[in-house]
C-alpha cells in the first residue's frame, strides 16, 4: 500500500479467498461459489473503450478465456476523466489497470506516484521510438483535419495555407478535450517560436470551439464547417462502417502530431501479476487486431494479418510530431494561455 | 396576519438544510481537499461573460414571454392545448440534441440561410453572443411563458367579468389585474431563466465561437478535469452560489403578492375588442410556434432513420432512465410541496428557505458529482450507488423549478383559503386532500413533468458514477456520439426526447385534469 495511512476498505475482505470453507465442503460447492473465488481484475478506462461497440467486450472475452479471472471495467468519461478519477481515489483505488491515458496526460499521471513500473518489454510499431517505464502504448493516431472530398477539391497543405484560406474549421477546446489539447501541441511542435502568429492567423477560420470531440465532429458532419480536427483514421470509420468514401484527412507539410494511448498498472493493485498478464494480452496479436475497427486508431503493434481492408486508403504523414510527456506537460499551461489570447481578439 | 409570526415547520427546516448541505457541502468537500485557492485573470473574464449571457437571455426570454402568454391566455384557437403542452418541449431537450436542432434551422446549411440565399441575401452566422442568447431563448422562452401563463390562469374569471362590468377597457385591465399579477410572477421567472443560463457551458462554448465565450461552468470543468485544482473549482462553485443567492434575494425584494382574491373557478373568457390586439396576438402565437416547432421537427427528421436499429442495451438504458425519472420526480414534487407550503405563509426564515430551495440551480453538476464521489468512494464502490445517488441529486436539481412554479399559487392559496379552513376547522390530511392538492394540481403537475423530464435528460452526476452496466439513456447517447455513431446517437436522442416529452405530458395533463 506504499505506506499509505489509509486502511484497506472493508469491502476488500470479501475478495479474499474464503479460507473457512473446508476441503470437504468445497466438494459440494456450487458453480457460483466457485466464481466468487476467481480473482477480479478491475480495469479503469474511458467509456467508448468499454462500450458494446468498442474494443472492451472482445478484449474482456479474449482475456477471460485464458486468465481464470473476472475482468471488470470501471468507466470514466474520457482520458482526462480517467486521470481525474485516479487522483480522487488516490491510494485507496481498487483499480488494478488503467487503460486510455494519452501522452499529454502521462507526465501528470506519473507524478501522482500511483503507478508501478510495468517491467515489460513489448515490441511496438509506432512511427517514433516510444518507451516508458510506467506505461505501454496500446494504440495511436495522427491528428488531422478531416474534410469532405465532394465539397472541398483542394484542401490546404499546411497550417499556413489553412490560415490564409477562407475555409471554416471547427476545433475542440484544449481545456476540456484531449484532441483540443493535441492540436495545441501540434501547432507548438510545428512552430516552436511562431505558434502565437499561427493561432492569430487561424482565428478567422475557426467557426467555433466545442467542449468535446463528438460535438465538433457532429458540427462538421452537419455541414457547419469545411474541416474538423480529428484523426487521419476517421475516414476509415466512414469507409468501413458506413461504406462512405467521401471523407478524407488533409496531409500537412509541417508533419502531424500524434496521440499515443497508453495503459499502466497501479501500485496499489492486489493482483500485480495478473495485471501484467493483462497488459501483455493488450499488446498481443489478438487484442491488437480488434483495435483498428473498434477504437478506429492504429494498433501499437501491427497484427500479423495486417491492418483491416480500407486502412490502406488513409494518408500516411511523412513526418510525425510528438513531445515527450514532460515537454507536453511543461508546455500545456502556456500553450493554453497563448491560444486564449490569440482567439480572444 | 395572526399566523405570519408562526415559526416554520421543522420538516421544512430539515429539508432545506439537507438541500443546502448537499449543494454547499459537496463544494466544501472539494475545498477541504484543496491545497491552494487561486483564481486567474481568465476566470474573471469568465465571470463577466457568464453574467452577460445569462442576464441578456433572461431579460429577452421573459420580455417575449409576456405577450406570448397573454395571447395564449385570452385567445381560443384550434391546437391551443397542444401548443401549451409543446411549450414544455424545448426546455426538456438535452443540450446536445437542441444544438443540432438549432443548427438545422439557423446553421450554415440551415433553413434560414437557404431562404436568405434564395432572395440573394448574405448568409447569417449563428456563432457569437447572439447565437448563445438565441439558443438560450429557445430553451427558456417556453418555460417563462408557462410560468407567466400560470399567473394569468390564476386571476379569477370573476375579476375579468367585474372589469367588464365596470367598463375598465384594456388599459384598466392591465393596470388593475395584469400588472399586479406580473409583478408577482415576473421576478421569479426572471430568476429561474437567469440561473438556468448561469450554469450552461455547452451552449455558450458551442455557439460562442471561441474562448471569449467562457463561462464559470467551463472554468470548473477545466479546473477539475485537466488541472485537478480542487481549490479553484470550489472557489468558482462558491461564486456561482453567491450569484444565485444575490439573484434570489433581489427577486424576492421585487416580488409583490398580487392578492387578486378567490373565485368560483369559472372558465376564464377575456374579451379584448379591436383588430390590433388580434393581429398582435396572432403574430406572437404563430412566431413562437414556428420558433419552437422548426428545430424540433429537424430533431425528429434526423433521428427517425436509425430508430429501428437501436440495440437492446439502449432500450434497457431507456427503461432504466424512465424509472429513475419517475422516482426522482416524485421525490422532488413532495419536497417542493412541503417547502412552498412552509414558506407561503411568509413566516420567519422564509427567505433562507427560499435561498436553500433555489441553490441547486446554481450548483455545478461536476462539483456535486465530484464532491459526492470523494464522500462515497472510501466506503463503497461509487458505481454500486450510481442509480440512487443520481435519482436523489436529480430530485434536488429539479426542486427549484417546482418551488418557483408552486410558490405564487401556494401564496394565493394561503391568502384566500387559510382563514376559511381555520373557520371550518379543516386541517391535516383533509385540508391537503380537499383544498391544497386540488388547488395546486396545475403547478404540481407541470412541476412534476419538468422534474421527470429534466431527470430523464440529466448527464451530470451519472457520468461520474456509472459503471459498465448501469448507463442511462443520455449517457448512452454521449457514448454513441463519442464513437462516430452519430446516426445512432441521433436516433437515441429522438427516443430520449419522445420519452421525456411523454412523461412531461402525462404529468402536466394529469395536473390540469385534477385542477378544479
Amino acid at each position: 500500500m506504499l505506506g499509505s495511512p489509509i486502511s484497506i476498505p472493508a469491502r476488500r475482505k470479501m475478495e479474499r479467498p474464503m479460507k473457512t470453507i473446508h476441503l470437504a465442503l468445497a466438494f459440494f460447492a456450487t458453480a457460483s461459489m466457485a466464481c466468487a473465488e476467481v480473482p477480479v481484475l478491475k480495469v479503469l478506462t474511458y467509456d467508448s473503450f468499454a462500450a458494446e461497440w468498442g474494443p472492451g467486450p472482445a478484449i474482456e472475452k479474449g482475456f477471460e478465456a485464458t486468465c481464470a479471472c473476472d475482468l471488470q471495467y470501471v468507466i470514466a468519461g474520457d482520458g482526462a476523466a480517467v486521470l481525474a478519477r485516479l487522483k480522487l481515489e488516490g491510494t485507496t483505488s481498487d483499480t488494478d489497470v488503467v487503460v486510455g491515458l494519452d501522452t499529454s496526460l502521462t507526465e501528470n499521471a506519473s507524478k501522482t506516484n500511483l503507478f508501478a513500473p510495468h517491467g515489460l518489454t513489448l515490441a511496438n510499431d509506432l512511427p517514433v521510438p516510444f518507451s516508458d517505464p510506467d506505461f505501454i502504448p496500446f494504440d495511436w493516431g495522427w491528428f488531422a483535419f478531416v474534410y469532405d472530398k465532394t465539397k472541398l477539391a483542394s484542401p490546404p497543405k499546411s497550417f499556413k495555407e489553412l490560415a490564409a484560406s477562407n475555409l471554416k474549421i471547427v476545433i475542440e477546446d484544449p481545456r476540456s478535450s484531449t484532441p483540443g489539447l493535441g492540436l495545441l501541441m501540434w501547432v507548438k511542435a510545428a512552430y516552436p517560436t511562431d505558434s502565437a502568429t499561427i493561432w492569430h492567423d487561424l482565428a478567422d477560420n475557426i467557426v467555433t470551439v466545442t467542449p468535446s470531440w463528438d460535438q465538433a465532429y457532429g458540427l462538421f458532419l452537419k455541414g457547419e464547417a469545411d474541416m474538423v480536427l480529428s484523426y487521419t483514421t476517421s475516414p476509415a470509420y466512414h469507409l468501413i462502417a458506413e461504406k462512405d468514401d467521401t471523407k478524407a484527412a488533409a496531409p500537412f507539410e509541417e508533419g502531424h502530431y500524434m496521440q499515443v494511448e497508453v495503459a499502466g498498472l497501479l501500485a496499489s493493485s492486489h493482483h500485480p501479476d495478473l495485471a501484467r498478464t493483462f497488459l501483455t494480452y493488450l499488446g498481443s496479436d489478438a487484442a491488437q487486431t480488434t483495435l483498428p475497427t473498434t477504437n478506429w486508431m492504429y494498433p501499437a503493434k501491427t497484427p500479423t494479418a495486417g491492418l483491416p481492408k480500407g486502412f490502406e486508403t488513409l494518408i500516411k504523414p511523412m513526418k510525425s510530431l510528438l513531445f515527450s510527456p514532460s515537454e507536453a506537460e511543461a508546455n500545456r499551461q502556456s500553450a493554453v494561455e497563448e491560444w486564449q489570447t490569440a482567439l480572444a481578439r | 396576519m395572526a399566523n405570519s409570526a408562526r415559526p416554520l415547520a421543522p420538516g421544512a427546516w430539515a429539508l432545506s438544510s439537507g438541500l443546502a448541505a448537499l449543494v454547499l457541502g459537496t463544494a466544501l468537500v472539494l475545498a477541504l481537499h484543496a491545497d491552494t485557492f487561486t483564481l486567474r485573470p481568465a476566470e474573471w473574464a469568465a465571470l463577466t461573460f457568464t453574467l452577460k449571457q445569462a442576464a441578456l437571455s433572461a431579460i429577452l426570454s421573459t420580455l417575449i414571454a409576456i405577450p406570448v402568454a397573454r395571447a395564449l391566455a385570452r385567445r381560443q384557437f384550434p391546437g391551443q392545448a397542444a401548443m401549451i403542452v409543446l411549450m414544455g418541449a424545448p426546455f426538456l431537450l438535452p443540450v446536445v440534441v437542441a444544438v443540432i436542432g438549432i443548427l438545422s434551422v439557423y446553421g450554415r446549411n440551415g433553413i434560414v440561410n437557404q431562404l436568405l440565399g434564395l432572395i440573394g441575401l448574405p448568409p447569417f452566422s449563428i456563432f457569437g453572443l447572439h447565437g448563445v442568447v438565441l439558443t438560450n431563448v429557445f430553451f427558456d422562452l417556453p418555460l417563462a411563458t408557462r410560468m407567466i401563463l400560470n399567473g394569468w390562469f390564476a386571476i379569477p374569471a370573476e375579476r375579468f367579468r367585474l372589469a367588464e362590468t365596470l367598463n375598465l377597457g384594456p388599459s384598466g385591465i392591465r393596470r388593475h389585474l395584469e400588472y399586479p399579477m406580473l409583478r408577482e410572477v415576473l421576478p421569479g421567472a426572471l430568476t429561474v431563466v437567469f440561473l438556468l443560463c448561469l450554469t450552461s457551458f455547452v451552449v455558450s462554448l458551442t455557439f460562442g465561437g471561441g474562448p471569449k465565450a467562457t463561462t464559470l461552468e467551463l472554468a470548473i470543468y477545466q479546473a477539475l478535469r485537466f488541472d485537478f485544482d480542487l481549490g479553484r473549482a470550489a472557489l468558482l462553485a462558491g461564486m456561482q452560489f453567491l450569484i444565485c443567492a444575490i439573484a434570489v434575494t433581489v427577486a424576492g425584494r421585487l416580488t409583490l403578492p398580487a392578492n387578486l382574491g378567490s373565485g368560483h373557478d369559472r372558465p376564464q373568457t377575456i374579451r379584448i375588442p379591436g383588430r390590433k390586439p388580434l393581429i398582435l396576438d396572432t403574430f406572437f402565437i404563430v412566431a413562437t410556434a414556428l420558433f419552437l416547432i422548426l428545430p424540433l421537427t429537424m430533431v425528429l427528421k434526423d433521428g427517425l432513420p436509425a430508430l429501428p436499429g437501436l440495440s437492446a442495451a439502449l432500450w434497457q438504458s431507456a427503461l432504466r432512465s424512465l424509472l429513475m425519472a419517475l422516482t426522482s420526480a416524485s421525490i422532488a414534487t413532495a419536497g417542493a410541496l412541503a417547502l412552498t407550503l412552509a414558506t407561503a405563509r411568509n413566516a420567519q426564515g422564509s427567505r433562507l428557505i427560499e435561498i436553500a430551495a433555489m441553490l441547486p440551480m446554481a450548483a455545478s453538476g461536476l462539483v456535486l458529482g465530484t464532491g459526492l464521489f470523494v464522500l462515497i468512494h472510501p466506503f463503497v464502490p461509487p458505481e454500486s450507488l450510481a442509480l440512487p445517488v443520481t435519482v436523489l441529486v436529480n430530485a434536488a436539481l429539479a426542486l427549484p423549478f417546482l418551488y418557483r412554479l408552486i410558490l405564487p399559487e401556494a401564496r394565493a392559496l394561503h391568502l384566500t383559503y387559510d382563514c376559511l379552513c381555520t373557520t371550518l376547522n379543516l386541517r391535516g390530511i383533509s385540508k391537503m386532500r380537499l383544498i391544497t392538492l386540488p388547488r395546486l394540481a396545475r403547478p404540481l403537475g407541470l412541476g412534476a413533468g419538468i422534474a421527470a423530464a429534466l431527470s430523464m435528460g440529466d448527464l451530470g452526476v451519472i457520468a461520474l458514477f456509472a459503471g459498465d452496466h448501469n448507463a442511462t439513456l443520455p449517457l448512452m447517447i454521449q457514448r454513441l456520439a463519442g464513437a462516430y455513431r452519430m446516426q445512432d446517437a441521433a436516433a437515441a436522442a429522438l427516443l430520449l426526447v419522445v420519452l421525456s416529452f411523454a412523461l412531461f405530458w402525462a404529468c402536466d395533463q394529469g395536473g390540469r385534469r385534477a385542477a378544479p
